[in-house]
């Protein structure tokens, strides 16, 4: 294992977020913020509890999730867009690094990132609502294993990318209307019961409630098969690694 | 560590003197791109330790291919590549480990620091940090005021000074620099043959891309043609210059001439299109030039002659040729 490089490119990821921390970190922490003021805080106290706790308690990990998923994919993929784009990939790809080592720096620093989002929002959600957390360690797996996994998600955008526009794509056109209907704001038992099985095909909600699961003891799906479902995921975006850089597609002729 | 890889063929009679160590050994490396173009047609080339080779060629020649294939950007269609005995296939991680490559396009993190941007690639080629050794690199390239400057800030010929840097902040043993001086001023020029002769003072061997002939004739000890992905020969450069190369001398004359003298007419000469001059030409290898019997022949003519001067053909005239005599 080349450890120096795997920590160069990790420490290199890093300081691009410190560098851009307005926009990294201060723009999704204000925007999360402003979901729990509208629906936690001025409408959601207009609603009836949800599974047992109020609107505004309930959609904290749907919101913590949202904003992590969002991040995880765009830090990743734009992390190994940006030295594709500019050409800096080329040392990368002359370097004595394994493939494993490139993605552990990449993934690891795009996950890191959203992770310190996701617990930022997090505790930026107790000043508005009353919060409790039932399984902490869970809670704090859950976060880690979507991070990571989404951030996986994420490089592989990176890579497939051929310019800015399908860059943006994929976390508008696919994540966000995923994490919209996956149950952020909603329980499914909420929902028809010809919605509640085609919203079983969203992977996004074995996550979310999961995740739910989490805080309150109680979500949409088993929490057995949430976490089931999210290493799935893990599984079919590291083979999907693991071909790209068997293949060079994309990044080597 | 096996670092002298020979070629089979190779004879006892004709292995390389001792301090000729081959430092990377290319063996019949083909290139073909996806869509047909082929690149680089069954190359074979062996780099001396220490050496400055360059390897001069037409744009689109497979300069560029050949160096990515050696340093891992590019997978090669067929053929072997080691450097110092490694392969660059299978022990990629000693290989590349022992390779600096300086590539053709000025690719930078615009925002990052020069030096954070050095200090990165040290660690990617799997060195521990070291402050000392990077200073002393960005002192080298006169890069060390510029430190904590963004590389956005800098001017084109210091991006330029940052890729070497760059490539030599895991201190390699082979240093690629390809088109070094493409779109650099001819005082900048001059600035990185110099660094180039300090690198090899150092010890690094060095293989630089160029299409400018008079770099190769500069600073080369060997030089290679490539042309539509064949080499077309690699040789020392003074002995590619004798070899390829003729010497004229143009004699000018007091009165102009109408025609050559008989008693000339054993010479190898012209009169010039002016009519006041004439050039001789010969090959300085040859052993005997003939220039004395000339000079002694012209007094007995009773020419007077006002001035003369020699012309070696430079590289250029001989890669010219070259590439006219392929077509």
């Amino acid at each position: 294992m080349n450890f120096h490089a795997i920590k160069a490119i990790y420490l290199f990821e890093m300081s691009r977020t410190f560098r851009t921390l307005l926009q990294s970190v201060v723009s999704p922490v204000l925007s999360t913020a402003l979901y729990f003021v509208v629906f936690g805080a001025a409408i959601g106290s207009r609603f009836a509890d949800v599974e047992g706790v109020s609107y505004g308690t309930f959609i904290v990990p749907g919101l913590i999730m949202l904003t992590v998923l969002t991040q995880s994919v765009s830090n990743a993929s734009f992390g190994i867009y940006f030295p594709r784009f500019i050409g800096t990939i080329q040392e990368i790809l002359s370097a004595p690094i394994s493939s494993i080592e490139i993605v552990v720096g990449y993934v690891g620093a795009a996950a890191t990132k959203s992770f310190a989002i996701g617990i930022i929002i997090l505790l930026t959600a107790t000043l508005f609502v009353p919060l409790r957390i039932d399984h902490p360690v869970w809670m704090l797996g859950f976060l880690v294993l979507t991070c990571v996994s989404f951030s996986l998600f994420g490089f592989i955008i990176g890579i497939w990318a051929k310019n800015f526009e399908q860059l943006q794509l994929v976390p508008l056109l696919v994540i966000t209307p995923l994490v919209f209907l996956g149950g952020s704001f909603y329980s499914i038992n909420m929902l028809p019961p010809l919605w509640q099985n085609i919203t079983l095909f969203n992977p996004v909600v074995y996550l979310i409630s999961g995740f739910r699961w989490s805080f309150f003891s109680q979500g949409d799906v088993a929490v057995g098969l949430s976490l089931a479902m999210i290493t799935l995921f893990l599984a079919i975006c590291l083979g999907t690694i693991m071909w790209i850089f068997k293949t060079g597609y994309r990044i080597r002729n | 560590m096996n670092t002298t890889i020979l070629k089979q063929h190779t004879s006892a009679a004709d292995q390389p003197p001792a301090g000729n160590e081959i430092i990377c050994a290319i063996d019949n490396v083909s290139k073909t791109y996806t869509g047909g173009s082929v690149a680089l047609d069954a190359v074979s080339l062996d780099i001396r330790k220490g050496e400055i080779l360059a390897l001069l060629g037409p744009n689109g020649a497979g300069k560029t291919t050949l160096i990515s294939i050696i340093c891992g950007i590019v997978n090669a269609s067929g053929g072997k590549v080691t450097v110092g005995g490694y392969d660059v296939v299978d022990n990629y991680r000693q290989s590349r480990g022992l390779i600096g490559l300086v590539p053709q396009e000025v690719n930078l993190e615009p925002f990052e620091t020069v030096n954070n941007t050095v200090t990165f690639s040290r660690g990617l080629f799997g060195k521990p940090r070291n402050p000392g050794t990077i200073e002393q690199v960005l002192r080298k390239l006169s890069l060390w005021d510029k430190r904590d400057s963004q590389i956005v800030t800098l001017s084109g010929g210091m991006k330029r000074r940052v890729l070497i840097a760059k490539a030599l902040s895991h201190e390699p043993r082979v240093l690629f620099l390809d088109e070094p001086t493409a779109g650099v001023d001819v005082e900048l020029r001059k600035d990185m043959w110099e660094t180039v002769r300090a690198l090899q003072a150092d010890g690094v061997t060095i293989i630089l891309t160029t299409h400018y002939i008079e770099e190769a004739e500069a600073i080369a000890d060997r030089i290679g043609v490539i042309d539509k992905g064949r080499l077309m020969l690699v040789e020392d450069k003074a002995t590619l210059m004798q070899r390829l190369g003729t010497k004229q001398i143009r004699i000018e004359l007091q009165d102009p001439l109408g025609r050559i003298p008989d008693a000339l007419s054993k010479y190898e000469l012209e009169i010039a299109t002016s009519g006041n001059a004439l050039i001789y030409t010969y090959d300085p290898t040859g052993g005997r030039t003939g220039i004395t019997s000339l000079f002694s022949d012209l007094k007995s003519a009773g020419l007077v002659l006002c001035d003369v001067q020699t012309h070696e053909s430079s590289l250029e005239e001989i890669f010219v040729n070259l590439i006219k005599g392929e077509a």
